[in-house]
């Protein structure tokens, strides 16, 4: 076999392990460009300016954190399980990243289209809560285990809600694909939030759940349990559980944008009359670099002023990248890149704007108490999102095989589902609530 | 020539954690390994081109059922089980069994003068779209017995509800 050969047999290996590489590459830096951002939001919420002191703006802050950590001395607790506590954070890892592979970033950029694409999301993030779980365990501590336990609890309880607000959605897909699903959305010219509102919503309060944030961060609530699961673990072991949990985030964004958000479609791609929109990355872009450009000379020091103008460069340049498709000759080369440069912003866009609203959730909504988070899955988001998916399959049912109108249909469902929703709360109001009702668990 | 390198991968894979399973002492160590023998047997699954049983097997063997094992595993005072004695003295009757089970696979293999093991894999395209293929089997052609064993699991689904309530 000589060279030619060998290339040949691995060329359709090539692309999806080059995007695989860059995914594993780019992620710790967005996680950590995350955390960034979360700590921005939380300070324009408590009208505080947040990092400001590392790089303009607290630019560079992620940067430092992560060599912080990574020469952090790594404690191993002297009675813990080594070889799990050692594990652990792999496995939580290993699963949050494998997640991403079935994604599509714009119509070119996904590692593997699979015939199962949502099931394989799903279940390997749901093996995740493997790394929590044993984390907890190894670390041979009370506050670890109780973290681990009720994490446990919460994941598996949320998954079914999640689960089968999926499952409406998929109703709706007809397929398992992840490219399907968005393909299928372009095709009715619907993104499945304004047909399936409901479906989006159960979805969204389960991901908040599963990615264990505020309102629902039960397993590290720090004024019961220290750190939950976390704990024991110090510098880079921490920092993976660290990165597992925003990778967790970005799979939960994701999974919302190709399911309910339409995926790496423009909004309104079917209306010719409103193409103008194609021009909105660029302004944006545009418009961040110009901030950049106006706050460059008012920051304080020379090395800092220069590199809020390089930040405002880099933005310009990919507001170029952004415009060079759409006014290049209708049939060359770089107009026929523009599905796949448009669809990774427009994709990255929703991901970005679904995390935000996480965020915004995360500090306007106070701690659930454990048997509230316990009740509220299990009497209120799992009934609504198997009424949720009867309504579905009836409503395209009715559709299909007695041609009523789709809209008809949808609006009935989704006023049928908003009312089961009503007399849910009304039945939940009426029992016993509080702690002294049934214990921690509630009465599961 | 891939798809026998990962064969094997997997199934020694299976093999060995599976006889982990039952050696280790320490109970969490043993679901770990039950983990992986059932992640190695999704692999199998995987390179048969039956991509839905794969992730099938993994979302309730893996992500499901071992999950609980561990959840109730952790609520066990370990020091406590690691001291209690774990094996029955059966290992006559076991050993019986297994040489009766073993005769009857070489039996089996040895019957079939080689049509069992010799037999043309089915071709790929057949098995395409495996989700569909699956949906159709069980909701078309074998409808009646997929839902009598949907019903028989409700009921048992049911009755752990009743017996774990303490008041009904």
């Amino acid at each position: 076999m000589d060279v030619n050969a060998i290339f040949e047999a691995l060329r359709p290996y090539l692309f999806p392990l080059l995007f695989a590489v860059v995914i594993v590459a780019v992620l710790p830096l967005v996680a950590g460009y995350i955390v960034l951002v979360e700590r921005k939001v939380m300070a324009d919420m408590q009208v505080r300016l947040g990092p400001m002191r590392v790089g303009p703006h607290g630019l560079l802050q992620p940067i430092a954190d992560a060599l912080k950590l990574l020469i952090k001395e790594d404690i191993i607790p002297e009675s813990a399980d080594k070889f799990i506590f050692w594990g652990a954070p792999l496995i939580s890892v290993t699963c949050a990243m494998l997640a991403l592979s079935a994604l599509p970033i714009g119509p070119f950029f996904q590692i593997a289209d699979l015939n199962v694409g949502l099931l394989f999301i799903l279940g390997v993030s749901a093996l995740g809560i493997f790394g929590i779980v044993l984390g907890g365990w190894a670390s041979n501590s009370h506050y670890s285990l109780l973290g681990a336990l009720r994490s446990a609890a919460q994941l598996v309880s949320y998954e079914t809600s999640a689960g089968m607000a999926v499952v409406g959605a998929l109703l709706l897909a007809g397929t398992l694909s992840t490219r399907g699903i968005v393909q299928t959305q372009s095709d009715v010219g619907a993104w499945f939030i304004f047909v399936a509102p409901i479906g989006f919503f159960i979805y969204l309060v389960a991901s908040i759940a599963e990615t264990n944030r505020a309102p629902f961060d039960m397993p590290e609530a720090e004024s019961e349990l220290v750190a939950g699961y976390m704990t024991e673990y110090s510098g880079f072991r921490w920092a993976l559980y660290f990165l597992a949990e925003y990778t967790n985030m970005v799979v939960v964004a994701s999974i919302a944008t190709t399911l309910f958000l339409g995926g790496w479609t423009r909004p309104f791609a079917n209306t010719s009359w409103l193409n103008i929109l194609d021009y909105f990355p660029t302004l944006m872009m545009l418009g961040i670099a110009g901030y950049c450009f106006y706050r460059a000379p008012k920051q304080p020091v020379q090395v800092q002023k220069m590199f809020m103008a390089a930040v405002g460069l880099l933005c310009a340049l990919v507001a170029l990248i952004l415009l060079v498709p759409l006014v290049a000759p209708a049939d060359s080369l770089l107009a026929s890149a523009k599905p796949g440069i448009h669809g990774a912003f427009w994709f990255l866009f929703k991901v970005a704007s679904y995390i935000y609203v996480f965020m915004w959730l995360r500090f306007t909504f106070p701690r659930y108490r454990f048997d509230q988070l316990m009740k509220l899955g299990w009497q209120f988001l799992l009934p609504l999102s198997i009424v949720n998916v009867a309504g579905i399959a009836v409503a395209l049912t009715l559709s299909r095989t007695l041609g009523w109108p789709r809209i008809l249909c949808f609006l009935l469902t989704t006023i049928l589902t908003l009312a089961a929703a009503a007399w849910l709360v009304r039945v939940s109001e009426k029992q016993p609530t509080g702690i002294a009702a049934e214990g921690e668990f509630g009465d599961a | 020539m891939l798809d026998s390198v990962t064969f094997y991968i997997f199934a020694t894979l299976a093999v060995v954690s599976g006889i982990l399973v039952v050696t280790r002492r320490n109970v969490v160590h043993s679901a770990i390994f039950l983990a992986t023998a059932l992640l190695a047997t999704a692999g199998i699954f995987l390179t048969l081109h039956a991509e839905f049983l794969f992730i099938v097997q993994i979302i309730v063997y893996t992500g499901g059922i071992t999950v609980l094992y561990v959840f109730v595993i952790m609520l066990v005072n370990l020091d406590v089980a690691l001291h209690q004695v774990q094996f029955n003295r059966q290992w006559l009757v076991a050993l019986l069994l297994t040489v009766v089970l073993g005769a009857q696979v070489v039996a089996a293999l040895a019957l079939s003068r080689g049509t069992l093991y010799n037999m043309p894999p089915a071709p790929v395209t057949q098995l395409e779209p495996n989700t569909e293929q699956v949906a159709w089997g069980l909701f078309h052609t074998y409808m009646l017995p997929f839902e009598v064993v949907s019903v028989l699991l409700l009921v048992a689904m049911i009755g752990a509800v009743v017996m774990s309530k303490k008041r009904v």
